[in-house]
């Protein structure tokens, strides 16, 4: 519990002032760096080429999501759930399974805008089922079990073969064409897939400052409290669940129709690990977090070969860099590159206002 | 909580629980196997005597010649006790490993989520230890100390550091296990090693079990590999070494003590790091003995760490965390459960075990031996 703790007390003092203000604290809006970053985000087609737009942005995006649903639960719920990519997989899974695919045996072959709401209907229900079974413990053991359910649906779609196709998994799964337009080529999916990120996260930022979001995060940081209160403690955190499994949902679709296929080997264990590094190297204490610890690995996960060979290294070790900066992190930051980012801030902002009172000393 | 302590210590375990709720104290004798059948039996007349019916079946299947309607139902008796030998020793090897991660837990309330890269560098380690010097034995025990060291220095360099925050420390251990598995994949490469069996080891053994009766009337034994059989009986003697050190030693109170208030026992003047460097060391050292254990059983590859990091999890969430008997308990029934799963219902036998992972967090979410 304690690094939510920490985060808690080092988010507090910019949270409670905008609260002061009178202001909802919408804080990046202030903020013309991000401004920036959106209207780059928006023109980004014009900037970028296909590579870019999908390989890198658009599986940023995606990954950001999937990873803002973990984001949602360690910040806000203190419950960090190793099972949101799985969830993300299941949603993927149910495209391919009631959409249209190559293994024509299995899919249903519904057309997409019914394929996709039931996708998602049935991620969310998966999720606030796992999610009921979790908050039957608390803290660590969250961790425990969301990473056993996770593995265990992973254990099981390499051995069904009625639903799942086993460790094959599904191929060549249609993606949605309507309007005279392919949604899956490159500029068109980037829009998707920015208005759905967009969405989650302004829907993250909403519901962290409703009456639920604040409820949630009292839960978080008393549950006894909250209790004596007359909140129902699980219900916040089972509803927590099917918020958080509704967004991996939305992640799960995109991803599916990005790669158009869907095997275990995606939502293996070290893929459902991978989703918490890149949320806690982001920071779990703002919805932007997950985005920018996306962004990272990505960029890591694309360019690092290169940049270990050109180093004359082990192309190969690639997951070494990413374990040993996951720990570095850890280490020095309770708050991932977020934390890092305002503690540096914060020493300049002091180190000026030191610099200003000795000019006014003498 | 004084007062309770000292009325467990009069031996009354059972109403100072109830005063306490949950949280039990160190005096009680909880680990008492006796008094704790029978409180169960007090409580839940039902689930025993459902346990009790469990149990007998299940003996009886073992002990008996079967009658040929069973036979015709479940198939022959062979495979049956085959998974069930299987089962046990697959339970042994599970304990090993996760008395390690429960122990760990129990005292420091650190997840460590390296435990399976702890296994797999055991393996690695007693593979290169016998292939080297020819000697199995020698490989436990260098597999043993070298793991251990290396428990010993997490706990010294990373955990230390970061006391009390349990949730930051099992990050720490997912990074650790990422490079960790990297780097063993570095050095040992994505092949398959096999620790090669003693060559006074190898072979089967005929057991006293009817597996079926000929026509002459002359009974069929079963013939089952020795060196799982002494494997299992080293596991078992392991449990019971380890049991008796927390019950009816000096260090073990005091890990007991420490599972239960570490703070109340640093207090009382214990220099408690000691005790977590010891707990660490012997929880790494189990995980470096199962490896051999595991890499002699079956083999030892790349992703070892992760299915048996996750074994030990579902042992220790079905038998309770902290608790030593629950792992044992946790062991044997997953053991079981995947054996026997995967002989009769091939397709679904990861789901058997995860199923019974469900069904103990609904109905008793703390383990099932668990005391908090």
């Amino acid at each position: 519990m304690s690094l939510t703790q920490e985060v808690r007390f080092q988010a507090k003092p910019p949270a409670t002032a905008a609260r002061r203000s009178g202001v909802i604290a919408w804080t990046e809006f202030d903020n013309p760096a991000a401004w920036v970053v959106a209207v780059l985000l928006l023109i980004m087609p014009l900037i970028a080429n296909g590579f870019f737009l999908i390989e890198i942005f658009g599986t940023t995006l995606i990954l950001g999501t999937i990873s803002l649903s973990l984001m949602f639960l360690a910040g806000y719920g203190g419950m960090v759930s190793l099972m949101q990519l799985t969830i993300a997989g299941f949603a993927g899974y149910m495209v391919a399974v009631f959409g249209v695919s190559g293994s024509a045996n299995i899919s249903l072959g519904w057309p997409w805008w019914l394929a996709t709401p039931m996708a998602l209907a049935l991620a969310t229900a998966f999720g606030t089922l796992g999610g009921a079974l979790a908050v039957r413990t608390e803290g660590i053991y969250t961790i425990m079990i969301t990473l056993a359910i996770g593995a265990a649906f992973y254990y099981f779609t390499n051995q069904n073969w009625a639903i799942f196709n086993g460790h094959t998994g599904i191929n060549t799964i249609a993606t949605p064409h309507f309007w005279a337009v392919d949604w899956r080529s490159d500029i068109p999916f980037y829009y998707v897939i920015l208005a759905t990120a967009a969405l989650c996260y302004f829907a993250v930022l909403y519901v962290s400052r409703a009456p639920f979001g604040l409820a949630l995060q009292g839960v978080r940081d008393n549950p006894r409290r909250m209790a004596a209160l007359g909140f129902n403690v699980n219900a916040h955190r089972v509803s927590a669940y099917a918020l958080a499994s509704f967004v991996a949902g939305l992640g799960g679709v995109l991803q599916v129709w990005n790669y158009r296929q869907i095997s275990p080997g995606s939502i293996a264990v070290e893929r459902c690990i991978d989703i918490l590094i890149i949320a806690v190297v982001g920071g779990i204490s703002r919805p932007v977090g997950p985005f920018i610890g996306a962004f990272i690995f990505v960029i890591l996960r694309t360019f690092a070969l290169d940049f270990l060979v050109k180093l004359g290294l082990d192309g190969n070790r690639f997951r070494l860099l990413i374990g040993i900066g996951f720990l570095v992190i850890v280490f020095w930051s309770s708050d991932g590159v977020i934390g890092l980012w305002e503690r540096w801030r914060r020493n300049v902002a002091a180190a000026e206002g030191r610099s200003r009172g000795d000019r006014g000393h003498g | 909580m004084a007062g309770d302590a000292g009325e467990d210590k009069d031996g009354d375990g059972a109403n100072g629980r109830q005063l306490q709720g949950m949280r039990s104290s160190s005096g009680s004798p909880p680990d008492e196997p006796v008094a704790g059948v029978s409180r169960f039996v007090e409580r839940h007349p039902a689930w025993a005597l459902i346990a009790l019916i469990a149990v007998a079946v299940l003996l009886w299947l073992i002990f008996a010649v079967w009658p040929p309607g069973v036979e015709d139902a479940i198939g022959r008796k062979k495979v049956f006790l085959n998974a069930v030998f299987n089962g046990v020793t697959l339970g042994g090897l599970y304990f090993l490993v996760a008395s390690g991660f429960t122990l760990i837990f129990g005292l420091m309330r650190n997840v460590n989520l390296a435990h399976g890269s702890l296994y797999l560098f055991g393996g690695y380690v007693g593979y290169a230890v016998s292939s080297w010097t020819g000697s199995w034995v020698l490989s436990f025990i260098i597999a043993f100390v070298i793991v251990a060291l290396i428990g010993i220095i997490l706990q010294l360099v990373v955990f230390r550091r970061m006391e009390g925050q349990d949730l930051r420390q099992t990050m720490v251990t997912i990074g650790l296990s990422i490079v960790f598995a990297d780097l063993m994949l570095w050095a040992f490469g994505g092949d398959f090693y096999q620790i090669q069996t003693p060559h006074w080891l190898i072979g089967p053994i005929e057991l006293p079990f009817v597996t079926a009766v000929k026509s002459s009337g002359e009974a069929v034994y079963l013939q089952y590999p020795l060196v799982r059989l002494v494997i299992f009986a080293a596991s078992v003697v392991i449990g019971v070494v380890m049991w008796l050190a927390l019950n009816r030693t000096r260090v073990g109170m005091m890990v007991r003590a420490g599972v239960d208030d570490r703070d109340i026992l640093a207090a009382t003047g214990v220099y408690i790091q000691i005790v977590f460097v010891i707990v660490f060391a012997l929880g790494a050292g189990l995980a470096g003995i199962a490896g051999v254990v595991g890499g002699t059983f079956q083999s030892i590859s790349p992703g070892e760490d992760t299915r048996f990091l996750l074994a030990s999890l579902v042992v220790v969430i079905v038998g309770g965390m902290g608790s030593i008997p629950g792992a044992a308990l946790g062991a044997l029934i997953i053991g079981l459960a995947e054996q026997l799963g995967s002989v009769y219902i091939p397709t679904y036998a990861i789901v058997v075990t995860f199923l019974i992972m469900v069904l103990v967090l609904a109905l008793r979410p703390q383990g099932l031996l668990a005391r908090r």
